[in-house]
């Protein structure tokens, strides 16, 4: 079977965010970016149902700005054998909404095929959690989501899902959408070789019009704020004084 | 038009977050009807009837609705949403599994974890682990939306909503559940308790870890943990309070031998009283501490139960 791996190229997870002051946005004018780090364990699980012999081909697929394929020669260094460029914007503050995302999604695995689909379960920078939800409802499949284990046999899978009591395992038919969770792997650093090698794998470039697919949005931002500041604590000397203080200036002792 | 909204429960108790969603739908404008869909959950419905605000309950009793598969539940909405302009759930993972497979079937954008309500179109919703708030406007006919709890007070009782039960949709047969590992505790639950004690990789340890149980349970107040101590085993998964964990907003946070990372900040920096006890006087846990104690924990934590 083919695995499709959608990977987004987000800011990287240790930069702060700083807000412009016009409230437009996030700066993203000269920050790092990298790939989601949702999508970096999905990508290395795809690798290993490759290493395990239950996939054959690992396509990597990001939609986004012309820079998304550093993204993608990344993931093909992991191991991934194909990349898809769909070019949907020339600006990085223009972040495509899932829905749409979704529907170029789906147009591809219209015309790949894959038996599986292996996503985040979120991205880093909006996190709207939704994606692979939205595709799997396209394309009529089963969602097994938050995934942190993962077993496929024949027609079936049986996943693993972190939810807010605990864990809960759910059986679902192949072909499905799954977006992983932290705990489901631990993602592999490229080689050097493989680096190199990761260069000469096949890339294609595509726009969201090749696949007939309107990226407008349905959302407007109206503004974007910096979150309310805390005021400044107290650095107490003792766990005396702390209940004291807990107890009498706080009030919640 | 009306609003229609998802109960958060165990087939036996309403969850407190429906409640809490209550208040944000009331914001939207118009009546609220809450669907109960659930096996056996007819005592569910009778509690969310009660809430202040909702006008009617849908009760949609099924096996294919025990375990909150998304995929039933979602067919099940969209013979309803016909009627309703809001769609509403909690930002639960059940919540977060099932509402954006509904707005893809809606051709609507979903809005996830919405933390205020501007109006019928506009809400607030914090981006990149909470380090910008955006407030966004929606143009598609239906809003499907899910509500960080965290950010609304729970709506009260004294509401006096009808029943009615409505037929299940037919099951699409995608999925099946097969079992749900649940550790039963005496402790509140992470998302509505007042008090909260977490632990982080400073614990060293799952022995260790007990340590932060005892304070807990000195001040009745529910466990939290960091991801680097659920993913070094001394604390399991549900315990996670950050961004890809739970969100929590308590009267008082407790946090030890936590660095303050913002992944973590993300799921506690609005909680009211933050506590911060930590062997590193430089750890950005302290930037959001409203007390701290620069302390060895293994030092503190004895001295804490005791003095409790
Ligand atoms: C500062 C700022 C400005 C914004 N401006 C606009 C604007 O002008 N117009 C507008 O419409 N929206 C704007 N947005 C909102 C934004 O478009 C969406 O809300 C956002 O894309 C939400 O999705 P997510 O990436 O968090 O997806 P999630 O659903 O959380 O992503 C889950 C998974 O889906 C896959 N995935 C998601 N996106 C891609 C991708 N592009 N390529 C490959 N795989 C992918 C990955 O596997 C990922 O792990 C803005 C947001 C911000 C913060
Ligand atoms: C995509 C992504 C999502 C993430 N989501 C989350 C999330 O939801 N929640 C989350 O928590 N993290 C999350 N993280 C991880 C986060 O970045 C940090 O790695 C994590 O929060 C660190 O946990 P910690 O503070 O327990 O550990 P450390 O950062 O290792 O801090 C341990 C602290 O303990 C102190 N300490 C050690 N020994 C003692 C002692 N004896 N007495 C007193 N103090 C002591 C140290 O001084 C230190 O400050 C995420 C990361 C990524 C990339």
């Amino acid at each position: 079977m083919k695995v499709l791996v959608p990977v987004k190229r987000v800011i990287d997870y240790n930069v702060k965010v700083r807000v412009k002051a016009d409230q437009s946005g996030v700066d993203l004018a000269n920050v790092k970016m990298s790939m989601n780090p949702f999508d970096e364990i999905a990508v290395e699980q795809a690798i290993r149902l490759k290493e395990a012999g239950q996939a054959e081909e690992i396509i990597v697929v990001s939609i986004g700005v012309t820079k998304s394929q550093e993204t993608l020669r990344n993931a093909l260094a992991m191991g991934a054998d194909r990349a898809i460029l769909v070019e949907a914007t020339d600006n990085v503050e223009n972040d495509i909404e899932p829905l749409a995302v979704a529907k170029i999604l789906k147009a591809i695995v219209d015309e790949e095929q894959p038996g599986l689909v292996l996503m985040g379960k979120q991205a880093i920078d909006n996190d709207m959690n939704a994606t692979g939800q939205m595709l799997s409802a396209l394309m009529g499949w089963p969602q097994a989501t938050f995934a942190s284990k993962v077993e496929i046999e024949g027609d079936r899978a049986q996943v693993t899902r972190e939810v807010d009591g605990g864990l809960q395992v759910i059986s679902v038919n192949m072909p499905c959408v799954m977006t992983v969770d932290l705990r489901l792997n631990e993602p592999r650093y490229a080689s050097l070789p493989n680096i190199m090698k990761a260069k000469k794998k096949p890339m294609e470039t595509k726009t969201p019009a090749d696949y007939g697919v309107d990226v407008s949005p349905r959302l407007t931002i109206e503004k974007v704020e910096e979150p309310p500041a805390r005021k400044a604590g107290v650095i107490v000397g003792s766990v005396e004084e702390l209940v004291e203080k807990l107890k009498t200036e706080a009030g919640v002792l | 038009m009306a609003v229609l909204l998802l109960a958060e429960h165990d087939n036996e108790t309403l969850n407190d977050a429906t409640a809490k969603t209550v208040t944000a739908a009331r914001a939207m404008g118009g009546d609220i009807h809450i669907l109960c869909a659930g096996s056996g959950c007819g005592g569910v419905a009778e509690q969310a009837a009660k809430l202040d605000g909702v006008t009617k309950v849908l009760c949609a009793t099924d096996e294919a609705y025990g375990h909150d598969m998304a995929e039933p539940l979602a067919d099940l909405i969209i013979g309803l949403a016909g009627d309703y302009d809001h769609i509403v759930a909690p930002a639960t993972t059940s919540g977060k599994n099932v509402m954006p497979r509904v707005a893809a079937l809606l051709d609507a954008m979903v809005i996830s974890d919405i933390s205020a309500v501007h109006g019928p179109d506009t809400f607030e919703r914090p981006i990149y682990a909470g380090n910008a708030m955006a407030t966004v406007k929606s143009t598609d006919a239906k809003k499907v939306i899910t509500v960080r709890g965290a950010s609304f007070d729970a709506a009260g009782e004294g509401g006096s909503g009808t029943v009615e039960e409505i037929a299940a949709a037919a099951n699409p047969g995608l999925s099946a559940w097969v079992e749900d590992k649940v550790v039963e505790s005496d402790r509140p639950e992470l998302t509505s308790a007042k008090r909260i004690v977490s632990g982080g990789r400073g614990m060293g340890s799952k022995e260790n870890f007990e340590i932060i149980e005892k304070v807990a349970d000195k001040i009745g107040a529910a466990v939290g943990a960091s991801r680097a101590a659920v993913d070094s085993g001394y604390a399991p998964n549900d315990y996670q309070v950050g961004q890809t964990g739970k969100v929590v907003a308590p009267e008082l946070y407790i946090a030890v031998g936590i660095s303050g990372a913002i992944q973590h900040l993300a799921g506690m920096k609005d909680s009211k009283v933050i506590v911060a006890i930590n062997k590193d006087e430089e750890a950005p846990i302290f930037q959001v501490a409203d007390y701290g104690l620069v302390a060895d924990l293994f030092d503190a934590l004895p001295k804490l139960e005791a003095a409790l």
